[in-house]
């Protein structure tokens, strides 16, 4: 392997909600085409950590590098944290995207005009080539037809591959994905991890936070077990689910799978 | 039964647009009551914005003067409002003229008071209005614009403010139909709008019945068609929020 900038990492990362310190110094070092499952029962503060990548939450320590530059942060004087510069902040979440679990589309937006709304107004880039290239995404996600509906008119299934579209469309470096699948209904989760594991396969890199324990088996690269706030257990994920690095991670795929 | 009677041909005549006819007087004066009170909607709409952002900025004291402006403006009578700003700005005027060294008296047209009137009641309770559409938009829709790399001023002008707008069209609406019907006490200025144009060719004809009920007419005419336009502005601003059954 050659030795490139890590696209993503991560050193040291504490976040605290008052009086409950929720992420205890996370590190992660994600290299291009890496997928990492970050997994943990609920509480485990994996959401948290995935949010505060992209200063959705602030975290209150840590370092976060993007293809090779720090977000700069600063002090305040009651000594939390805040971004130093906006800018530089709101420049590097465009290079990260982002898929919710609540998928997030635009309401008043159609399906394209979703997709095109970062390209065109946050990278300004020329409108006729965002919407040429919104339109090759969509069909890459089997929703090519839908690109005029609104999405209250579309299933979740096909919000979500909207979604994970409007994200492709920045042209991100790296993917963030908060349980991209657990707003769905069980017959709809299949065509969303189909989109994912099509963009794995690409060699997208991507973090995934996520139930789905086929996923995290079959498709990343990577799985990293949080629990209260720490890395209890890291690897590929042959080595975790064998269930001989960790007794907790253990516990765990066999509580998950019912 | 007046219409009826003997003066039939009279009232025809004084509705009329030929000599001694009301006619283009009253359209004039219901032309002068939709100007007032559209000015004086957009007045209330940027001043509603202001206190609806204020309250919603997490800061005290704007919050605080948001909510007093409201209560003070929603707990006064609208006809004590009008005479307020109508005297109350000329006096101001006059007050600031003299200390530029003018010391006549500086009156503040009828127009631009009626509509100030308007616009300072009407933006108390469009206040509310904003608020309460700003609050219904989805989180996580702001969420997503953030982590595109929005900065605050490109999220309010596309993802907001449309939205905003959206939710707020059936308040603004009803508000519209208020500030149509308040800018009837700004007959009291002088000010030719409908109501002033209907009370003087009431008293100069000694025909009050017929002139009342013109006005009566026209101000439905103009409640019942601009509310059927808002109707038609929110059927098209919502299209993208309808499910489509089942």
């Amino acid at each position: 392997m050659p030795d490139a900038t890590p696209a993503l990492t991560v050193k040291g990362m504490h976040k605290r909600f008052g009086a409950l310190e929720v992420l205890k110094g996370i590190s992660l070092t994600a290299n291009d085409g890496d997928v990492i499952s970050i997994l943990g029962s609920s509480g485990s503060g994996k959401s948290t950590f995935l949010r505060c990548i992209n200063l959705l939450e602030t975290p209150d320590q840590g370092d976060v590098t993007v293809a090779g530059e720090l977000i700069k942060m600063k002090r305040k004087p009651d000594g939390t944290a805040e971004p130093a510069d906006r800018r530089q902040v709101d420049r590097i979440r465009s290079e990260l995207g982002m898929v919710f679990q609540g998928f997030n589309l635009w309401s008043h937006l159609t399906v394209l005009e979703n997709l095109i709304e970062a390209p065109v107004h946050v990278q300004k880039r020329p409108r006729a080539e965002c919407v040429d290239e919104a339109k090759a995404l969509l069909a890459k996600v089997g929703i090519g037809d839908k690109h005029s509906y609104y999405p209250a008119h579309l299933s979740g299934g096909q919000q979500q591959r909207a979604a994970i579209a409007r994200a492709l469309a920045m042209r991100p470096k790296v993917m963030l994905f908060d349980e991209p699948t657990s707003a769905l209904d069980p017959e709809l989760v299949g065509e969303v991890l189909r989109v994912m594991r099509a963009l794995a396969d690409e060699g997208r890199t991507m973090l995934v936070v996520t139930h789905e324990m086929g996923f995290a088996r079959d498709v990343s690269s990577r799985v990293m077990f949080l629990h209260k706030g720490q890395v209890e257990a890291e690897g590929e994920p042959e080595a975790l689910f064998s269930g001989a690095t960790s007794e907790r991670f253990r516990q765990f795929i066999s509580k998950e799978r019912g | 039964m007046i219409l009826a009677s003997a003066d039939g041909v009279d009232t025809l005549r004084i509705f009329g647009f030929g000599e001694g006819g009301w006619g283009l007087a009253l359209l004039m004066g219901a032309g002068m009551t939709l100007a007032v009170s559209a000015i004086g909607l957009l007045i209330g709409a940027a001043i509603g914005s202001l206190v609806a952002w204020s309250r919603l900025s997490g800061h005290r004291l704007a919050g605080a003067a948001g909510e007093t402006y409201a209560a003070i403006f929603r707990g006064l009578p609208e006809l004590l409002v009008v005479y307020f700003v109508y005297f109350g700005s000329s006096t101001l005027l006059t007050g600031a003229a003299s200390l530029v060294g003018y010391n006549g008296f500086v009156g503040v047209p009828a127009f631009v008071a009626g509509a100030l009137a308007v616009g300072v009641i009407s933006g108390s309770y469009q206040a509310e209005v904003f608020r309460a559409a700003y609050l219904a938009i989805a989180r996580g829709e702001l969420e997503a614009a953030v982590s595109v790399g929005m900065d605050r001023w490109l999220m309010f002008r596309r993802i907001i403010a449309p939205q905003v707008l959206r939710f707020a069209l059936p308040g603004l609406g009803n508000l519209w139909q208020v500030a149509l019907k308040d800018s009837s006490l700004i007959s009291v200025t002088g000010l030719a709008e409908l109501m002033r144009v209907s009370q003087v060719g009431a008293s100069s004809t000694h025909q009050p019945f017929a002139f009342y009920l013109g006005g009566l007419v026209l101000y439905l005419v103009m409640t019942l068609a601009t509310t059927r336009l808002f109707d038609m502005a929110e059927a098209r601003a919502t299209r993208g929020m309808r499910r489509i059954a089942g």
